[in-house]
């Protein structure tokens, strides 16, 4: 009886700092978004052969985990199958921030692009009680400024 | 030491090519941490504590990378790799690869 009562609270704990969290997020991705949108990030091997850059790597990365509503709304959707919209959110907001953090750097390098981004994805979950989803995306590429 | 993950430099010349170098680094964090991010996984969000550590991780395995391309005499590290591996609770390895090259035009 009691565990139902703890599991219960922590559902709505989760439901209601988890959500919240998200729109926060979510909004200061998108105010973000606008203003990196003068330094592109492009997945191209080739750079430009108009005269000459300095090349320097740049990353982000960041830490995510899902809140215990989602996860117990994931665990449902276990059993019947579909899309996992709680987990699709975190991959978005995820790659979303480790490519800003990437575009911070290379910005405060005065980097025209950045080239030849690559994401890595993985899971760290190992090292948390009951498997808890903890994901880690890190992004990088090469900064480039006219010289 | 430039680095980059692009496969030239543009403008330069590679002279020479010296082979693969390579940094690993294997962190954990202490119980306190580690105590921290289940209560930060409740509710969702950020666990800043893993992001640092994987971040000086990173930057150890980039450290020994370039100390070893050094040895071999290399100016620059071109097509640089990152490659993350949970090989036990508690621990995460970090590898970074490149190719060690000799630059033309470059100190």
């Amino acid at each position: 009886m009691y565990e139902l009562i703890i599991t219960l609270i922590l559902i709505s704990l989760g439901y209601f700092f988890g959500h919240r969290a998200e729109k926060k997020h979510y909004k200061s991705i998108i105010a973000r978004e606008k203003v990196m949108n003068s330094l592109p990030a492009i997945a191209s091997r080739m750079p430009p052969q108009d005269g000459a850059y300095d090349q320097m790597l740049v990353s982000g990365n960041v830490v995510i985990a899902n809140d215990y509503f989602k996860m117990f709304v994931a665990g449902l959707r276990n059993l019947f199958g579909g899309q996992m919209r709680s987990y699709e959110t975190l991959l978005d907001r995820a790659r979303r921030e480790a490519i800003l953090r990437m575009k911070d750097e290379a910005k405060a390098l005065g980097a025209q692009a950045v080239f030849n981004v690559k994401y890595e994805t993985s899971n760290i979950s190992g090292q948390t009680k009951k498997r808890m989803p903890v994901i880690e995306v890190h992004a990088y590429g090469t900064a480039l400024t006219k010289i | 030491m430039f680095i980059s993950n692009l496969e030239f430099m543009t403008g330069k010349n590679v002279t020479k090519h010296l082979g693969l170098v390579q940094g690993s680094s294997v962190r954990a964090k202490h119980a306190g941490r580690d105590i921290m991010a289940g209560i930060k996984n409740l509710f969702g969000g950020e666990l800043t504590a893993y992001t640092e550590l994987l971040t000086e991780s990173r930057e150890e395995a980039t450290e020994r990378m370039i100390e070893q391309a050094k040895a071999v005499g290399a100016n620059a590290i071109l097509n640089v790799r990152f490659s993350t591996s949970s090989i036990t609770a508690g621990a995460a390895e970090i590898y970074v690869y490149g190719t060690a090259v000799i630059l033309d035009g470059l100190d």
